[in-house]
């Protein structure tokens, strides 16, 4: 086999390769985007490890590439994604279509999974870096440096593969390699008071050059004006152009600096990108998204309990539908009669229910659910589930933590307020690839909720030690003293003089000044 | 180590052209004769060599053939008349006289398994020279030993011994293009035609051996480790030999670990310096540059420089284009690649005179040397695993040895059983195949993960279980024991003092 490479990472390119992988998106996340504070997020990811991938047709063994897959890609980021395996992983059946080119789709040949209890760190961040061709010698890469990034809010990195025409035509088909580093600097909230930034302040570095390599190098600020008052805030280095696009049902203007255009680095070596607000912002209240969720548990004690999930429409006028993904491990024992879906106090029932039981120890619970939210409403779905009693070697070494259950995935097709235009692949790759929209009227979201921490029943893991002081004890004395009394024998003994024990007492009771024995 | 005793046999063919029969011959054409040499390694391990030669004379065929105008004619005509399979030899003698060979050389080897000896006067000399012809052309003792080497004790290798590659089932070929200054320098290499071109043909002939797969990459901001000098003299930069090893390290991060097979990897890189530290040249041990700017590393691979000409203006722009001469880089890694294998020409002795191998890269009787050193490493490697898994048995009898696994073991002693026998037959490539599937299967065997379910179950948690629950049941029947046992020894002494 011979296979040639130039700006794609060769160990990426021979792992899709050798186990047939159409599509494989996988992310890292640190912390869980706070949409009411931060608006809506353009990526999002849940919190952990998620990895999912479309195999070829040509792939006979799923499973079996699966696993190899899941624990190539744990050597390569160096993240412990080897723990994945089928008590984890589930086959969604409408939750996730390909982003790329597909030549139908057939749900066994994908696997979804998600690992809640994982921490992103450096060491996941260096392979990340590894894989761009420059790497983090040129070009905007040069911002990234872990000692700042990891000193956020919220830290995702993620790496998404699939095939894509290489041209309008589309007689050739590329492997194109997708990776977004999404970072928030929470300057407001951690004391800093103004929310004046600049890539210094962020980075503690700045753009100095482009990576030679790359065709299009661009920085894009959001100077997007709110209620419609201009001159709020002020960017400085004056940018090399203005791009406006409508992103998310939002009309966005963006400020660009394009790092190849040779007036950028005229006046200066260094770009250092700063935004200052003219006036005091007395709300810092973002626009709250159309579609939102959150999730809890409910319910009392170690024996039951509830999960609910809250999905809010807050389209004025526009009902949609929604498909809801939730995947519950087997030790939580989800009662389906349970499941309850109540809009505005009235019932709402599915459209299309996929469930399938958990089997202990195998296989978790799946649950996808088609609903439709009508405009301007909450709607509340809950369903009851037992804890189930883990055999004693199962539990994890710090039980009483909890136990994660993954985040659920809401993918909708979102109406927008403003008509969006089709964007040219070429002009603007960064937001066909980002937003993309099929129809000018809806844009597609995929969000995450929280993911759950559930406490189990948890043995007492001293009981074996215990069990074996008490028996022993009860033998040893019991045994002992029965023993004793049967065979022992008695003789008649001399008075003696006296031991070491009387001459010991006798000492003590001259000091006490009291007649000896 | 595990006593080996492997019989290598080479069914040798003599042919007498007309003129050139010695006149003391024991016996008239044709008859059979039989060399033996013993290859001792160790105490334990022995290799004899066994050369069966069967001496006839020319039919009329190889005569018109011998009649051609130079040695290579003549080899390429006599090559469909030959034995071809593999590991035989067939030698030809022709008189002393004859024009076929150049004057001052004795022996000719061709590309195939063929060789023209001239003819020396008595049997025993030829026979000498016969040896020394099969020895080059099959396997020397130095070759045999360097497959045992594991088995060998230090003092007696010799410092080549360790430095081919392992024999594996396939190997992966990686060619990398190192380019740390992108800035100043575009380098575009036709890697799929060269490869096409100048490597897929050797490792066509080398697929016997194992198989291969090649890939490549480029790699940019890529730096060696090792800062060059200048030289003001040459002004240019310089790397000095004890500075090689080096360089290997820092580069290898960037290049990559194969995490889809189990393949051993042979890296070639390719460097072109940054324009501050062009020209860039590799100095041998001598202070003198290397001729071909390059440098291997056993068991790893090959690294070469490639000098790009400064522009003939200081200001032209950059970044320069670069087309590399991938003919000239290709000569030097293939060479490379040879030597990592171990099959260098550089043992013959003065008088040989060995034909160039062309398009294929490497003679038939190349692949054979290649074929005795692992189908012997093979052996010896199968053998170790197992006496290992015995004795890890012996020592620790917890493990379970579940069926596929004792299935395995059987299967990998009936193959090398069957590899030693093809090897005293002489059929190097059923013994060769033999040996790959013993390979296999013993690897399977010994590292199967099932061996290692119930290994760490210590015997201090058994004790430290029971011990609490019987010692203190067992301390007072111990004491009264002791106390019954006192009694009765008095009571036979004093029997009188019974009341």
């Amino acid at each position: 086999a011979v296979s040639h490479y130039r700006l794609f990472p060769k160990a990426l390119g021979r792992l899709v390769a050798a186990l047939g992988v159409r599509e494989l998106h996988l992310a890292l996340t640190q912390g869980f985007w706070r949409t009411r504070y931060w608006g809506q997020p353009p990526l999002q990811a849940p919190a952990g490890a998620e990895l999912w991938v479309w195999f070829q047709p040509t792939v006979t063994d799923v499973d079996k590439a699966w696993k190899e897959l899941s624990n190539i890609l744990s050597g390569i980021f160096c993240a412990s994604l080897n723990f994945i395996d089928s008590t984890n992983t589930v086959i969604p059946t409408a939750s996730f279509k390909p982003l790329g080119l597909a030549n139908g789709t057939d749900h066994h040949l994908l696997r979804y999974a998600v690992l809640p209890r994982e921490v992103v760190c450096t060491e996941n961040l260096t392979p990340w870096k590894k894989l761009l061709p420059c790497g983090s010698k040129a070009g905007l890469a040069v911002l990234l440096k872990a000692e700042r990034l990891f000193h956020s809010s919220y830290h995702s990195q993620a790496v998404h593969i699939r095939p894509v025409c290489r041209d309008a035509s589309c007689l050739a088909v590329s492997w194109e390699l997708r990776q977004t580093l999404t970072v928030v600097f929470d300057f407001f909230s951690s004391g800093q008071g103004k929310k004046d930034w600049s890539l210094f302040k962020m980075f503690s570095r700045t753009l100095t050059d482009t990576c030679p390599l790359a065709s299009q190098s661009k920085v894009y600020v959001d100077i997007s004006p709110k209620n419609k008052e201009k001159e709020l805030l002020e960017v400085s280095p004056p940018p090399t152009s203005v791009h406006e696009a409508i992103v998310q049902g939002d009309k966005k203007t963006y400020a660009v600096y394009d790092l190849l255009s040779p007036s950028l680095f005229n006046t200066s070596r260094s770009l250092n990108v700063q935004l200052k607000w003219k006036r005091p912002q007395d709300s810092s209240e973002m626009p709250i998204p159309t579609l939102h969720a959150q999730r809890y548990v409910g319910g009392y004690g170690l024996q039951t309990g509830e999960i609910c999930t809250l999905i809010y429409n807050t389209h004025p006028f526009r009902a949609f539908p929604v498909i809801l993904l939730e995947t519950v491990p087997w030790y939580l024992r989800l009662y389906v009669h349970t499941l309850t879906i109540v809009t505005k106090g009235k019932e709402n029932k599915p459209s299309y229910i996929h469930y399938q039981p958990a089997q202990d120890r195998r296989r978790p619970h799946l649950l996808e659910m088609l609903i439709q939210l009508p405009a301007n409403s909450v709607t509340k779905i809950t369903i009851q589930f037992e804890r189930a009693l883990l055999k004693w070697t199962e539990y994890p070494p710090d039980p009483n933590h909890g136990f994660y259950v993954g985040s659920s995935v809401l993918s909708a097709l979102v109406p927008s307020v403003i008509a969006m235009k089709d964007l040219d692949v070429e002009q603007s790759p960064l937001f066909t690839s980002l937003f993309p929209s099929s129809d000018g009227s809806s844009y597609f979201v995929r969000l995450y909720t929280e993911p759950l921490l559930v406490n189990l029943p948890t043995p007492d893991f001293s009981m074996p030690y215990n069990v074996i002081c008490l028996t022993c004890t009860v033998v040893a004395v019991c045994y002992g003293s029965f023993y004793n009394l049967l065979t022992r024998t008695f003789h008649v003994e001399e008075p003696s003089r006296g031991g070491l024990a009387k001459r010991l007492a006798n000492v003590i009771r001259k000091f006490r000044g009291v007649p000896p024995l | 180590a595990a006593p080996v005793q492997v019989q290598l046999v080479v069914p040798m063919a003599v042919v007498f052209g007309p003129g050139s029969v010695p006149g003391d011959l024991p016996r008239p054409l044709p008859f059979r004769d039989v060399q033996e040499m013993e290859i001792s390694v160790n105490l334990r391990t022995s290799v004899t060599s066994r050369y069966e030669m069967l001496y006839r004379s020319t039919t009329g065929q190889e005569e018109a053939a011998l009649a051609a105008a130079t040695a290579r004619e003549a080899d390429a005509a006599l090559h469909p008349l030959q034995d071809t399979t593999l590991g035989s030899l067939t030698v030809y003698v022709v008189p002393e006289t004859s024009s076929l060979l150049p004057q001052g050389i004795k022996v000719y080897v061709g590309k195939h398994r063929s060789a023209l000896v001239r003819a020396g006067g008595s049997l025993a000399a030829l026979q000498a020279q016969l040896r020394e012809v099969a020895q080059v052309m099959s396997f020397t003792a130095s070759s045999i030993a360097a497959a045992l080497s594991d088995r060998v004790p230090d003092g007696q290798l010799s410092p080549d011994a360790r430095r081919y590659l392992k024999s594996s089932l396939g190997y992966e070929i990686t060619f990398s293009l190192l380019n740390p200054d992108p800035k100043s320098h575009t380098v575009d290499w036709d890697i799929e035609g060269a490869v096409n071109r100048y490597v897929k043909p050797v490792l066509d002939k080398l697929s016997l051996v194992a198989n291969f797969s090649v890939d490549s990459q480029i790699l940019y901001y890529a730096v060696l480790g090792v800062t060059p000098r200048y030289d003001k003299e040459s002004s240019s930069f310089l790397l000095s030999a004890h500075s090689l090893p080096h360089v290997i390290n820092p580069v290898e991060a960037r290049l990559g670990s194969s995490a889809a097979s189990l393949y051993p990897v042979l890296n070639f890189l390719l460097y072109v310096p940054e324009r501050s530290h062009s020209p860039l040249y590799i100095q041998d041990k001598d202070g003198a540059p290397v001729s071909t700017n390059a440098f291997h590393s056993p068991r790893w691979g090959g690294i070469m420089v490639y000098n790009v000409e400064a522009p003939a203006s200081s200001q032209a722009s950059l970044p320069l284009h670069v087309d590399v001469d991938m003919a000239r880089v290709m000569e030097v890694f293939l060479a490379q690649l040879r030597l990592l294998f171990g099959l260098s020409r550089e043992e013959v002795p003065p008088e040989f005179l060995l034909e160039r191998p062309g398009n294929e890269g490497l003679a038939d009787w190349e692949l054979d040397h290649l074929l005795w050193a692992h189908t012997v490493e093979n052996i010896a490697t199968v053998s170790t695993t197992l006496t290992s898994l015995a004795q890890l048995l012996d020592k620790i009898g917890n493990i379970v040895i579940k069926d596929d696994v004792a299935s395995e073991v059987y299967r990998a002693v009936d193959s090398v059983q069957s590899a030693v026998t093809e090897l005293s037959l002489g059929h190097l490539h059923a013994a060769f195949q033999a040996s790959k599937e013993a390979i296999t299967s013993s690897e399977k065997a010994f590292f199967d993960p099932s061996l290692l379910h119930l290994l760490y179950f210590p015997d201090d948690q058994k004790f430290a279980i029971y011990i609490p629950l019987f010692l203190p049941m067992a301390v007072p029947i111990l004491l009264s024991l002791a106390k019954i046992v006192r009694e009765t020894r008095q009571c036979k002494k004093e029997p009188t003092k019974m009341d």
